[in-house]
C-alpha cells in the first residue's frame, strides 16, 4: 500500500497550514475553542477546590441514608381535622417538625433527622445504635402543651441559692418600662422562700393585656401581693403529697435522663414536677398545679415586634372562645397570688417552655407575653404555642428498620453493581473509540470524582445522605454522561468522514456537538427536576443524583472533554490518525475533501437508490 | 471497531441505510401490536402491585437463615394473622411479606417472629408501610409524569415544532405501556423502585428521540430551498446518521443497568437496586426502539401532510422524473449520501478545501480504487 508514506510527509505540511486557515475561524467563535489550556485548569483548580473544602470540612464520604447505614426511618402524614384542610401548610409543618426535634433529641439521640418531605410528609431518620421503639412513640403520639400554674420553683442544679439575689436585680433592670413597676412589688413583698425571686429573674416577662395601659396593672399586681400569699401556700401545703414534693426535691434538671422521666405519664388534671431553661440558661425545676388551659385552646399565637409600647419582641395569643375563659379564670386568680405563685407556666411535653407571670385578669380572649425576647426566642415561644393549636395529627406511613448488616450489604452491593456497569462502560469504549476512550475515561473520571466531592461536601450543608436510590440514579448516570462523549466523537469522526483532518475537525463538531448535548441533557434536567420537586420518599433522592449529575455532566463536557481534545488533536498520536487513536480516517472510512467541492455544481439526480 | 466504524462511514456517506421512514407501517404495526397486547396484558392481568403499594409489612431475616421457608411462613401467618409471603434470598436470608396489616401492630409481629425464628428482633430488617402511603407515592408519580409531559412537550414544540413534540410524546406513552405490559404480562412486582426506573425511562427515551430530532433539525433547515430530497427521505437520512450514535449511546446505558441487575438480581436477591435496573433495562430498550422507528418516521408522516411538503415533494418528483428522462439518473445518485443541511456551512469549508488538496489527492488516490465505490 503506498498510503502510509505519502501521509508521512503530508502531516507535517497541513499542520502548519491549518495553523494560518484556522487563524480566521479562530475568531469567529473564539469562545467554543479558545485556550483549552484555561478551562482545563479552570476545573482542575475547581476539583481541587472542593477536594480541600471536603478535607477541611472534615466530611470525606459522602452521608449515608438509612438504608445503607443501618438505622431506623420513618415517615408521618399529617391528618388535619376535618374542615380544617388548610391546616396542612409550611408554618405548621414546619413548627411540627422544630417540636418533633426537640422530641426525638430529647431521648439523647444523636444526630437523628427531622426533616418535611413534599407538603405533607415528615421523615424522621434515627441512626443506628437508639431505641427505635421508644423514639416512634415519641414521634407518633401528638404534643401537649399546657398552661399550669406555678406552685413552686427554684433554679436546679448544684447551688440554687447563690443565685436568686443577683439574678432578681438583672431582671428588674433589663425589663420594659411598662412592667418595672409591677415587678417591683412582688420582689419587695418577698416573703415565702429565696428560689421565687429566682423564677421571676429569668422571667421578666409579663402578660398583659395588649390592649391595656400600664397604669392599673401596677396597682392590681401591689394590691393582691399581700392577700394572695397565705391562700396560696396553704394550697400548695395541703395538697401537695408528699411524693410529689419528694419528687420535687430529688429532681435534677441538669440531668438530662431525669429530665425526660419528670412528669411522665401524669394527667392534666394533676399536679405535677417539670423542668425548664431560663433565659440565663439555667436549668430550673417547678411543681406545677393542674392543667388551666389546654393547647388547643389556644387559637393562634405570633411574634411581633411592639413598637409602641417599646416592648421589643413579644409573643401574641389569641384564644378560642372557651380558652379565653378558661385563661381569663386563670388570670384572674394568679393575679391575686405573690410570686412566683402569680406564674403560669406554658408545658410542651411535660417541659416548661415559659413561665411568664400575671399582673391581672386577662378578659379580652387574648394576651401579650413582653419581656427581653429576642426575635428568635419570641417566634419559636409562638410556635410552640400554636403547635398545641394545630388541627393536625400524624399518622405513620410507613417504617424503615434496616440493620446496620444489611446496610452495608447494600452499599457493597451497589458499589459493586457501580464498578461493573463502570468496567463494562469502558471496555466497550477502549473496543469501540480505543485511543479516544482515554479522553472519555478521563472524563468520565473527573465526573466521577466531582460528583463524590459534591456529594460529600452536600451531606453536611444541605443534609444530602446518600440511599440506595441515589447510588442507582449514580449509576444510571455513568450512560449518560457517557452518552455526551459519544454524541461529540460522532460528530468529529463525521468530520474527518467528511474529509477534514483532526483539528478543524474538532473545531466544527464542537458547536453542533454542543448544542445537541445541551438539548439532551436539558430533557433529562427537566426530568430530574419535576420528579425532585413532585415526587416523595425514595423517588426524590434517585431524582437530586440523577439532576446533580447531569448538571455536571455539562460541566466536564464543556470544560474538560472538548478542551482535552483540543489539545490531544495537536498530539501527533491523534493528528496523524494513528491507528490506535479512533481517529484513522481510513478505518473511517474518510473521504477525500475534493469531492465536496465539485458536488454543488453537480446536476441533482434522483435519490435513494440504496433503498431500493 | 472498524466493522461498526465503517458501518458508521457508509452509513454517513449514505452507502447503506435503512428505510426506516419507508417501512414505517411495518413498524408502526409492530407497535400497535405490542400495545395493543400491553394493554391487554394490563386489562386482563392487572399489575402485581407489591407490599408498599398495599400496605404490609416486610421483616427480612439476617444472612444464613435456619429456618425453612414454609416454616417461616407458618410463623409469621400465627403471628400477623394475615397471609404471608416468604421467599429464601441469595444470601440465605428470608425475606418474608405480610399484607394487610396496620404499622401499629408490627412491633409484636415482629417479636413474636423473631421468639419463632430464634433471631435476636434487632437484627430483623422491617419495612411497614401504611396502605396510604404506596398511594401517595403513585399518585406522586402520576403527577410527575403529567408535569413533565407537558414541560417537555412545550419545550420540544419550542425547541423544535409541535409535530416533533406530539411524535416524542407518542413515542414516550409508547415506551411507557410497552414497559407496564411486560410487568403486568410477566407478573414482576411493582414497587417504588419500579416506579423510579419507570419515571427515568421518561427522560432517557426522550434523550435518544431529542438527539435525532436535532439532527433532523439540522438537516431540513434549508429543505424549501431544494428539490432534490423530499421530507421524509431527509428524516431516513437523519436516522440512518446518527444511527451509530444510537446504537452507542443504548449499549453504554444498558452496560451499567445490566451490572445493577446482575447485582441486584443475582447476588441481592429482591431489592431496591434489582426493581429499578429491571424496568430501567425494559425501558431502555423500548425508547432506543421507539427513537428510531416511531418517533422520527412519524414527525415524517405529520410534516408531509403540510402543504409546503407537499410541494415539495411534487417538485423532487417532477425534477427526478425529468431527470430520469435525461438518463443521468444513476451517476449522480452516487452523490446522494452528501447531507443537505450541511451546503450552507460548505462555503465556509471551500476555503479550506483548496488548501487541502495536495494531501488529499495523494489521499484519494492512494485509496484502492473499490472503496471509492
Amino acid at each position: 500500500m503506498s498510503w502510509p508514506p505519502v501521509r508521512q510527509d503530508g502531516v507535517r505540511r497541513p499542520e502548519r497550514e491549518y495553523e494560518k486557515v484556522a487563524a480566521p475561524k479562530k475568531g469567529r467563535n473564539a469562545s467554543a475553542q479558545s485556550k483549552p489550556g484555561r478551562s482545563l485548569a479552570l476545573i482542575l483548580i475547581a476539583i481541587v477546590a472542593l477536594t480541600g473544602g471536603m478535607f477541611a470540612s472534615g466530611h470525606n464520604t459522602p452521608r449515608l441514608g438509612i438504608d445503607l447505614a443501618g438505622g431506623t426511618s420513618i415517615t408521618l402524614r399529617a391528618v388535619a381535622e376535618p374542615g380544617q384542610e388548610s391546616a396542612i401548610n409550611k408554618t405548621n409543618m414546619d413548627t411540627a417538625v422544630e417540636i418533633m426535634e426537640r422530641r426525638v433529641n430529647g431521648l439523647g439521640v444523636s444526630e437523628a433527622e427531622v426533616q418535611t418531605q413534599g407538603d405533607k410528609n415528615i421523615i424522621v431518620n434515627i441512626p443506628k445504635g437508639t431505641n427505635s421503639r421508644e423514639a416512634r412513640d415519641q414521634v407518633g403520639t401528638t404534643a401537649k402543651l399546657y398552661f399550669r400554674p406555678v406552685l413552686t420553683t427554684e433554679i436546679s442544679g448544684a447551688d440554687a441559692t447563690a443565685s436568686p439575689s443577683p439574678s432578681a436585680s438583672s431582671s428588674a433592670s433589663d425589663k420594659a418600662s411598662g412592667s418595672a413597676d409591677e415587678s417591683a412589688s412582688p420582689s419587695a413583698s418577698e416573703s415565702a422562700s429565696a428560689s421565687p425571686s429566682a423564677s421571676s429573674t429569668s422571667q421578666g416577662r409579663a402578660v398583659t393585656d395588649a390592649l391595656k395601659a400600664d397604669a392599673t396593672p401596677s396597682a392590681t399586681g401591689s394590691a393582691s401581693a399581700s392577700a394572695s400569699a397565705s391562700p396560696s401556700a396553704s394550697a400548695s401545703a395541703s395538697d401537695a403529697d408528699s411524693k410529689l414534693q419528694a419528687a420535687y426535691t430529688k429532681l435534677d434538671c441538669t440531668d438530662k435522663a431525669a429530665r425526660a422521666k419528670a412528669g411522665e405519664g401524669v394527667k392534666p388534671s394533676e399536679s405535677t414536677v417539670a423542668c425548664g431553661q431560663n433565659a440565663q440558661g439555667q436549668w430550673q425545676k417547678y411543681i406545677l398545679g393542674p392543667a388551666a388551659v389546654d393547647g388547643t385552646d389556644v387559637d393562634d399565637a405570633q411574634a411581633v415586634f411592639n413598637t409602641q409600647t417599646g416592648a421589643g419582641w413579644t409573643v401574641t395569643m389569641d384564644f378560642t372562645d372557651g380558652g379565653a375563659k378558661k385563661f381569663a379564670d386563670i388570670t384572674g386568680k394568679l393575679a391575686k397570688n405573690q410570686s412566683p405563685q402569680n406564674q403560669f407556666a406554658i408545658v410542651l411535653d411535660n417541659e416548661v417552655v415559659s413561665d411568664p407571670y400575671v399582673s391581672q385578669a386577662l378578659t379580652g380572649g387574648n394576651a401579650e407575653i413582653s419581656g427581653s425576647f429576642t426575635q428568635e426566642e419570641a417566634q419559636s415561644l409562638a410556635n410552640m404555642l400554636s403547635y398545641g393549636a394545630l388541627p393536625l395529627s400524624f399518622k405513620e406511613d410507613s417504617v424503615t428498620t434496616v440493620t446496620p448488616a444489611l446496610g452495608g450489604d447494600q452499599l457493597r452491593a451497589g458499589l459493586i453493581a457501580g464498578a461493573i456497569g463502570l468496567a463494562l462502560v469502558v471496555v466497550y469504549l477502549l473496543v469501540y473509540y480505543r485511543g479516544l476512550s482515554f479522553i472519555a475515561m478521563a472524563s468520565l473520571l473527573v465526573s466521577a470524582a466531582l460528583t463524590y466531592v459534591i456529594m460529600s461536601l452536600l451531606g453536611p450543608t444541605i443534609g444530602f445522605a446518600l440511599n440506595l436510590p441515589a447510588v442507582c440514579g449514580a449509576i444510571v448516570a455513568i450512560g449518560i454522561t457517557a452518552d455526551s462523549f459519544i454524541v461529540y466523537f460522532e460528530r468529529v469522526r463525521d468530520e474527518i468522514r467528511e474529509g477534514r483532518s483532526l483539528r478543524p475537525a474538532v473545531e466544527r463538531a464542537w458547536p453542533r456537538a454542543r448544542r445537541t448535548i445541551l438539548v439532551s441533557d436539558f430533557v433529562s434536567f427537566l426530568a430530574a427536576a419535576v420528579l425532585f420537586i413532585v415526587t416523595v420518599g425514595k423517588v426524590q433522592g434517585f431524582a437530586f443524583t440523577l439532576g446533580l449529575t447531569t448538571v455536571l455532566d455539562v460541566v466536564v463536557v464543556f470544560l474538560f472533554t472538548k478542551p482535552l481534545l483540543t489539545l490531544m488533536a495537536r498530539r501527533k498520536f491523534f493528528a496523524s490518525g494513528h491507528k490506535w487513536s479512533g481517529l484513522d480516517p481510513r478505518s473511517l472510512g474518510a473521504k477525500p475533501p475534493l469531492r465536496r467541492t465539485r458536488r454543488p455544481s453537480r446536476p441533482a439526480g434522483p435519490v435513494d437508490p440504496k433503498e431500493a | 471497531m472498524s466493522k461498526l466504524g465503517s458501518l458508521g462511514a457508509r452509513l454517513h456517506h449514505g452507502e447503506v441505510g435503512y428505510g426506516f421512514v419507508k417501512n414505517r407501517k411495518i413498524w408502526y404495526g409492530i407497535s400497535i401490536l405490542i400495545t395493543i397486547t400491553a394493554i391487554v396484558g394490563l386489562a386482563v392481568r392487572g399489575l402485581h402491585m407489591g407490599i408498599e403499594f398495599q400496605g404490609g409489612a416486610v421483616f427480612t431475616t439476617p444472612k444464613n437463615t435456619n429456618a425453612s421457608v414454609s416454616r417461616a411462613e407458618e410463623d409469621a401467618e400465627r403471628a400477623s394473622g394475615h397471609d404471608a409471603i416468604v421467599q429464601k434470598l441469595g444470601d440465605g436470608s428470608l425475606r418474608i411479606q405480610i399484607s394487610g396489616i396496620d404499622t401499629d401492630k408490627s412491633d409484636q409481629i415482629k417479636e413474636k417472629l423473631s421468639r419463632d425464628l430464634k433471631i435476636d428482633a434487632e437484627q430483623i430488617n422491617a419495612e411497614l408501610v401504611g396502605p396510604s402511603w404506596g398511594d401517595q407515592i403513585a399518585n406522586k408519580a402520576w403527577q410527575g409524569l403529567g408535569i413533565f409531559l407537558v414541560l417537555v412537550v412545550i419545550y420540544l414544540a419550542i425547541a423544535f415544532e409541535w409535530r416533533m413534540a406530539l411524535a416524542a410524546f407518542v413515542a414516550l406513552i409508547h415506551d411507557i405501556t410497552i414497559t407496564v405490559g411486560i410487568y403486568a404480562l410477566v407478573g414482576f412486582e411493582v414497587t417504588p423502585g419500579t416506579v423510579i426506573g419507570l419515571l427515568t425511562i421518561l427522560g432517557y427515551s426522550l434523550y435518544d428521540t431529542v438527539v435525532v430530532f436535532d439532527s433532523l433539525k439540522e438537516q431540513t433547515r434549508d429543505i424549501t430551498k431544494q428539490t432534490r430530497w423530499t421530507y421524509a427521505e431527509i428524516a431516513n437520512r437523519s436516522i440512518n446518521s446518527t444511527l451509530v450514535r444510537s446504537i452507542n449511546t443504548t449499549v453504554v446505558a444498558l452496560l451499567p443497568v445490566a451490572g445493577l441487575l446482575f447485582i441486584g438480581g443475582g447476588v441481592l436477591g429482591a431489592g431496591m437496586l434489582n426493581d429499578i435496573s429491571l424496568s430501567l433495562f425494559v425501558g431502555l430498550a423500548a425508547g432506543a426502539y421507539s427513537s428510531i422507528f416511531i418517533a422520527t418516521p412519524l414527525v415524517a408522516d405529520l410534516k408531509e401532510r403540510e402543504p409546503q411538503m407537499k410541494a415539495l415533494k411534487k417538485r423532487v418528483l417532477a425534477k427526478r422524473a425529468q431527470a430520469a428522462a435525461k438518463g443521468d439518473s444513476l451517476e449522480s445518485a452516487d452523490e446522494t449520501g452528501e447531507a443537505h443541511g450541511e451546503e450552507p456551512e460548505d462555503t465556509a469549508t471551500v476555503v479550506v478545501g483548496p488548501r487541502n488538496q495536495p494531501a488529499s489527492r495523494t489521499r484519494g488516490r492512494g485509496r484502492p480504487s473499490g472503496k471509492r465505490r
